[in-house]
């Protein structure tokens, strides 16, 4: 492919087609026309409108992008490119004519939207830009000019030069984010400036056309004076010395900022940053048993619901309860448990390896949760009905009744579990974890005791996971069996892959992503999982090391891609069969 | 000396960047402190004509704020047919209004609080948050309103439920499980009546003198279940079998072979779609259950169900809320002019109802002052809502005041168990569509 | 010297191997009681017996030839397609608007055979085209990666189709019509099974025969069994690697779109969006039960998982005296498949080889 350009007719005809065709499967998902009423700035644009042009702009921009060398030829076929793109968009018209709207016209005796429900005449009339079928012809016009406008723009911002495009990009790139996180800015400004300043900026979820402007204009600046890398360029330059001072003092300021971080944002932000916290906590004791010691374990839900039930029942104030600790002293019995529990888990496992481990782990988390809603152990635990009647911590008088005060415990939780984590990373157990990694029966040979090594990675990730729970019952102050599903253990895999295995900041940031965006994007309802299902693809497509990876993890996959690096998905050469 | 300054300069920025971020910590920390107590609204300058003396503050509107109320429900997932007919019955009662409440715009904010118990949390948080919030109506699941009860009500917030029906929801005694806080409200029957109902009507109408029961795991299956089978009991029945399926579960042979050991007169499965449909279909493949009558609940009244379980759900029976009148009429007729058709499931009246009864109580307690500032005490609300007696909904008499129940005392209950009724499924349902079907008893 | 030897040795070998062993003892005592218990009490019938026997085998079958497309894959890749669950949903969930507009013509009851024939084409078009994609777009450029990141685009891809499907159809529950020609029992062992569970079985282990003839007998299958063992030197043999990877994937999009007919002949209810996720994980399930990459022992442990779930919570929990134990069902599927993965830990018909390579 790469001898041998492709003719220009084929790439405006790719583009255009794929770009046309995201358009098409956005619309028949639903995607367009559910955000069509959401505004993104004041009454212009809606969410909708976006979502059916990203795909145009896609078009656009990868025609440019192949023909770049050539601007005025590049113009001209994404201009084409976008006229392609509309094809898919103008057939859907077609067809919700045929056999939905209009079925008289061909005689059709199935109404399509029975199947494809969003065939509806709403679509209809965003796709003829509010013309409907009574000015077809002109609405389909509209649609041709509208794309290739589009793919226009989606070209500029490869053909530009460089300092436009980048302003151009940053400026929209700013205002979709602010208005599409409107609810999440919002919140932040209430705190900071008040009711008064949310009206300024915000007209009921939009952006209005002032603050747009405005934030346009400050993001299209710094794009345009590319800030950042001058910035970064200025740091680079600093002496090392200097370097690790500030770097000090900015870390200091970080946490002084983690610090005040939930008076600033208010209580759902605050929520969202307990969830983000927790999940983090939770990941980095999934990350010793998967990370560090390569133990695929598809069941780390178990361990958090064992924490969740032991800090439930040990205090709580209802007919379930034994023991009525509060919760401090609940806590180090959470641990315990977790403990307990990783080893008597772990312990069957011991002989498996890969994904026959993968699926009896699996197999646990959903054998716990299962018992956990049994009827057979609802007098002891709760069963159906759950726990209930959970207090909340009391620290020194002050009742951590709300997600502000909880966020500190996840903050300590956390703090703690990363300075373990730090401390058996580079401990004799943390190293003889990554060589029974990299290869059991080489370990072994070592003299390394895999029994051992393998029951302390089950036991203290359990030990975390069982914290996050016990404190998760806490502040949730009641517990149903059907919390603790699938969906936990592979939304905290997926935060430390996406992060970057084995890595601390790598947890964080996968946790922000994976965990705290959804809560952020609330209002797309069920789109959250499409959205996120494809954000895992597209980030393990983009960066299979993951956000952050650990440095000697990164090494070692890039010495594999350079050197004759044997692909894991293939049998080794020579081995013994 | 450049590159110092540069140091300077970024410490400088972070400086004030931590200081920014605690100044307003610091000046809105008396108001956060707490949140158990204090109101999220500002009280208002002493120098005001009008001064709030309610026990847990007033909302101020100034002149051109809208009245913003918010809904918590849930819009996602397999149970999201409840939300969207209670998000109908809202915006239908918004419109009724003219979309206008002392003479402001209705802003009206929708948070999804799933059916769970962290999602319920989650969206109290969202809605508590927002201090310019008045009413909330939620959630449309017991396990999420469990979760979201505290948080709603120590923010001040009165809260009307259209389909809670854990009887615990209204309990204050925490030793019968309550865990009923104050502001919560329900326009929907609790369990205590449907329970009942079902009972009554398997042992008096159908003469069953046996009967098993299967859930599905969740509370509300769970409980409906339990209060249905004790009331049966006590009728002189004998409860011959208490089974459970799990969510996701598409083989029911097994269970009913188990409820086959027995032939019970009547079966209760007060459980969701799909597991409903599974276990009407399979129950004619096994031997020992011929005689045995199948009754569902609410949970399975949906259009599709009829159609998905086939030839053998009819003669089956599902007991629900069961709405009539003009008035019920009248809204029918205004979802189809707004959505189209009917609405997918059987709660949107006391959505409605509980919609209505807010708008109520706020224009019965707002208090507007000179300047057309408009205050709204919280706990007055809250006692308005509750004085409301004898209103008249579509659902039927509404009564929020306090019930008895055997042994327990309910607190913020305002459905009477009038609007409750026994559906019979037919050939009519299952092979014509027709729905809803036809109610054959009523307490 | 000889003691720290002698130390390891007793922890190495006879302290875990001594536990397993107790708890595999204990395991069999507990079912051997629980089966006592539940047969002298004589609460069912043979009949009934029977009746969950087949309706347990018509459930395996489906569960065999979803995992079918595990173990293809696995054996080629080595990697769980997550997302094979969805590739069966695909097919199912398409085909059945198709087999309501036909009941709604009449084509169904003037011609079944015919009707059906149509819905297993579309199911294993729609459901084939689905697997390619996804080998495609997912799975194709990450060929290389680390194992555990294509196991992340895998359960993000089934996020995707999850969602995708569910926007595109709309989330009200379908059922498939039912087909007057398979209505009716047939008498076994004195217990009246429906005949569309014979049905399906037996249509099952006909695709199975097939599949076993393809990969065992012609050029291509010859191939994916070489591909299976090293790439590299297949490579060498002059083997195209993408297309036998992406036949693979084929093969196992077209036994899961037929599976999803199957479903819906015998159990017409529950069609949406999620309807592929439970089987999926309990083929997964099926597929490690009998050996994973063995094709084989994916059949056998697809009809195995099937009886087991069937008949043994009330074969043995209730003997027990465990209240509402088919709630337990799945539990006790899992922990069937613990014990068996201690018994032999490469599964019942898993190489040691299998072992190896994961």
């Amino acid at each position: 492919m790469e001898e041998k350009p492709r003719p220009t007719w084929q790439i405006i005809l790719r583009s255009g087609i794929l770009g046309g065709g995201i358009a098409a499967y956005l619309c028949l998902v639903g995607l367009v026309e559910a955000f069509s009423e959401r505004f993104l700035i004041g009454s212009f644009l809606t969410l909708g409108e976006v979502m059916l042009v990203t795909g145009i702009l896609i078009a656009g921009l990868l025609t440019a992008r192949e023909l770049k060398d050539n601007k005025i030829l590049a113009t001209g076929s994404s201009l084409l490119s976008g006229v392609v793109s509309s094809l898919p968009l103008i057939l859907l018209i077609f067809i919700t004519m045929l056999f939905v709207l209009r079925p008289e016209i061909l005689g059709a005796t199935y109404n399509l939207r029975d199947m494809f429900v969003n065939l509806s005449p709403e679509l209809v009339e965003i796709l003829t830009l509010g013309q409907g079928l009574d000015n077809l012809a002109l609405g389909i016009l509209l649609l041709i000019l509208l794309s290739a406008l589009m793919s226009l723009l989606g070209a500029a911002f490869v053909l530009l030069p460089r300092r436009w495009s980048l302003g151009l990009i940053s400026g929209i790139a700013w205002v979709l984010v602010i208005g599409i996180f409107s609810d999440t800015v919002s919140q932040i400004v209430r705190q900071v400036a008040g009711q008064g300043m949310i009206r300024v900026i915000f007209v009921n979820e939009a952006l209005t056309p002032q603050a747009a402007v405005i934030i346009f204009a400050i993001a299209f600046v710094t794009g345009f004076f590319s800030v950042h890398t001058r910035i970064q360029t200025r740091w680079e330059g600093i002496p090392q010395t200097q370097q690790s001072r500030t770097r000090m003092i900015l870390l200091l300021a970080a946490f002084g900022f983690l610090l005040v971080l939930p008076w600033v944002v208010g209580l759902f932000l605050s929520q969202a940053l307990f969830t983000v916290g927790l999940f983090v906590m939770m990941c980095l004791g999934l990350n010793i048993v998967v990370g560090y010691a390569g133990l695929l374990d598809l069941g780390y839900v178990a361990f958090f619901a064992f924490g969740a039930y032991t800090m439930g029942i040990l205090t709580t104030t209802g007919s379930l309860g034994r023991g009525g600790l509060n919760f401090w002293m609940a806590i180090p019995f959470c641990i315990l448990v977790g403990v307990v529990w990783g080893l008597i888990l772990g312990f069957p496992v011991l002989r498996l390896r890969g994904d026959y481990l993968a699926i009896v782990t699996l197999g646990f988390g959903e054998i716990i949760r299962i018992l956990a809603l049994s009827d057979w152990l609802a007098p002891f635990e709760g069963g159906a009905q759950g726990v209930l009647h959970i207090p909340y911590p009391n620290f020194l008088g002050i009742i951590f009744d709300s997600p502000q005060y909880m966020y500190y415990v996840v903050i300590a939780g956390g703090l703690i579990a990363a300075f373990v984590t730090i401390r058996l990373r580079e401990s004799r157990l943390g190293r003889q974890w990554m060589a029974m990694r990299e290869d059991e029966d080489v370990a072994e040979a070592m003299g390394i005791n895999l029994v051992q090594t393998k029951l302390l990675a089950f036991a203290i990730g359990a030990s975390f996971g069982a914290l996050a729970g016990g404190v998760w019952a806490a502040r949730l102050g009641n517990i149903f069996p059907h919390s603790f599903n699938l969906l936990i253990s592979i939304n905290a895999l997926a935060v430390i892959i996406i992060g970057g295995m084995g890595s601390i900041p790598g947890v964080i940031i996968g946790a922000l992503v994976l965990v705290g965006m959804p809560e952020l994007l609330r209002e797309f309802t069920e789109y959250r999982y499409l959205m996120y299902g494809i954000l895992l693809i597209i980030m393990m497509l983009v960066r299979p090391e993951g956000l952050l990876p650990e440095a000697t993890r990164r090494r070692e996959l890039h010495t594999g891609e350079d050197e004759n690096f044997e692909p894991v998905s293939q049998q080794p050469v020579g081995s013994d069969r | 000396m450049n590159k110092k300054v540069f140091a300077i300069l970024s410490l400088l920025i972070f400086a004030s960047m931590i200081l920014v971020a605690c100044a307003p910590a610091a000046t809105e920390a008396p108001a956060e402190e707490p949140p158990a107590e204090e109101p999220p609204a500002e009280e208002p300058p002493a120098e005001e004509a009008f001064e709030c003396d309610d026990a847990i503050g007033c909302v101020e509107l100034a002149p051109d704020d809208p009245v913003h109320i918010a809904s918590m429900l849930t819009i996602s997932g397999a149970t999201s047919f409840l939300g969207e007919d209670s998000v109908g019955a809202i915006e239908i009662a918004i419109d009724d209004r003219g979309g206008t409440l002392l003479g402001r715009d209705i802003q009206y904010t929708s948070e999804d609080s799933l059916c769970s118990a962290e999602g319920g949390q989650t969206a109290a948080t969202k809605v508590a948050s927002d201090p310019t919030i008045l009413g909330v109506i939620g959630t449309n699941c017991s396990a999420a309103m469990t979760a979201a009860m505290d948080t709603i009500s120590s923010a001040g917030l009165s809260i009307l439920s259209p389909s809670n029906t854990a009887p615990t929801l209204t309990l204050d005694d925490p030793a019968a499980g309550g865990t009923f806080k104050p502001g919560y409200f329900r326009i929907c029957h609790t369990d205590f009546f449907q329970g009942a109902v079902a009972g009554e009507f398997a042992y008096n109408e159908l003469g069953a003198r046996t009967l098993a029961t299967i859930h599905d795991g969740s509370p509300y299956a769970d409980q409906l279940q339990e209060v249905m089978a004790n009331r049966f009991m006590e009728l002189g029945g004998e409860v011959t079998f208490q089974g459970a399926v799990n969510v996701g579960d598409t083989d029911m042979r097994a269970v009913l072979t188990s409820v086959a050991a027995d032939s019970p007169d009547a079966l209760y499965f007060p459980i969701f779609e799909p597991e409903g449909p599974f276990i009407v279909a399979q129950s004619s493949e096994i031997a020992g259950l011929e005689n045995t009558i199948l009754i569902g609940a609410d949970g399975l009244l949906v259009d599709s169900f009829p159609e998905n379980s086939g030839p053998n759900a009819v003669g089956m029976y599902l007991t629900g809320p069961f709405v009539t009148g003009a008035a019920y009429d009248e809204f029918l007729a205004k979802w189809d002019a707004k959505f189209g058709g009917v609405p997918p499931s059987g709660f949107h009246a006391f959505a409605y109802d509980g919609t209505n009864i807010l708008f109520d109580a706020i224009e019965a307690v707002a208090v507007t002052d000179a300047d057309g500032t408009t205050y709204v005490g919280r706990q007055a609300l809250r006692d308005a809502i509750k004085a409301t007696a004898d209103y008249d909904g579509v659902s039927g008499k509404v009564d929020c005041s306090d019930k008895q129940f055997g042994e327990f005392t309910s607190k913020g209950d305002c459905a009477t168990g009038e609007a409750l009724g026994v559906f019979e499924i037919t050939e009519a349902e299952v092979d014509d569509g027709n729905w809803p079907p036809e109610v054959i008893y009523t307490p | 010297m000889l003691k720290g030897f002698l130390d390891r040795y007793l922890e190495r070998f006879s302290w875990v191997s001594f536990f397993l062993r107790l708890f595999q003892i204990a395991a069999i005592i507990i079912i051997v009681v629980g089966v006592y218990n539940t047969l002298t009490t004589a609460k069912y019938t043979n009949a009934q017996w029977v009746t969950l026997v087949f309706a347990g085998l018509a459930q395996g079958s489906i569960y065999a030839l979803i995992a079918l497309g595990y173990t293809l894959v696995y054996g080629i890749l080595l990697m769980i397609n997550f997302a094979h669950g969805e590739v069966y949903m695909a097919g199912a969930f398409t085909a059945v608007f198709l087999a309501n507009y036909q009941a709604e013509s009449g084509f169904l009851a003037r011609s079944p055979w015919l009707a059906i024939l149509s819905w297993l084409a579309l199911a294993v078009v729609v459901s084939t085209v689905i697997a390619i994609l996804l080998e495609r777009i997912a799975y194709r450029p990450l060929r290389n990666a680390p194992r555990l990141v294509p196991l992340i685009t895998a359960i993000g891809a089934s996020f995707v189709l999850q969602y995708t499907f569910r926007g595109f159809y709309g989330t009200v529950f379908r059922s498939y019509p039912t087909v007057p020609a398979l209505q009716g029992t047939v008498n076994v062992f004195g217990a009246q099974v429906p005949l569309v569970q014979l049905v399906v079985l037996i249509a099952a282990i006909i695709l199975m025969v097939i599949l076993y003839f393809f990969v065992d007998r012609t050029k291509r299958g010859k191939a994916m069994r070489s591909v299976s063992e090293d790439h590299d030197v297949s490579r060498l043999m002059g083997i195209n690697i993408d297309r036998i990877i992406v036949t693979t994937f084929a093969l196992g999009g077209a036994l899961a779109g037929a599976a999803g007919i199957f479903n819906g002949l015998f159990r017409p209810q529950g069609v949406f969006f999620f309807m592929g996720f439970f089987p999926g994980l309990k083929a997964f399930t099926a597929a490690v039960l009998g050996g994973i990459g063995n094709v084989r022992g994916a059949f056998i442990g697809g009809l195995l998982l099937g009886v087991i779930e069937s008949l043994f919570p009330n074969l043995i929990l209730e003997g027990l005296g465990i209240p509402a134990v088919n709630q337990l069902r799945d539990a006790f599927g899992f922990t069937m498949l613990v014990l068996i993965l201690i018994f032999r830990p490469q599964g019942i018909f898993g190489e040691r080889l299998a072992e190896k390579k994961a």
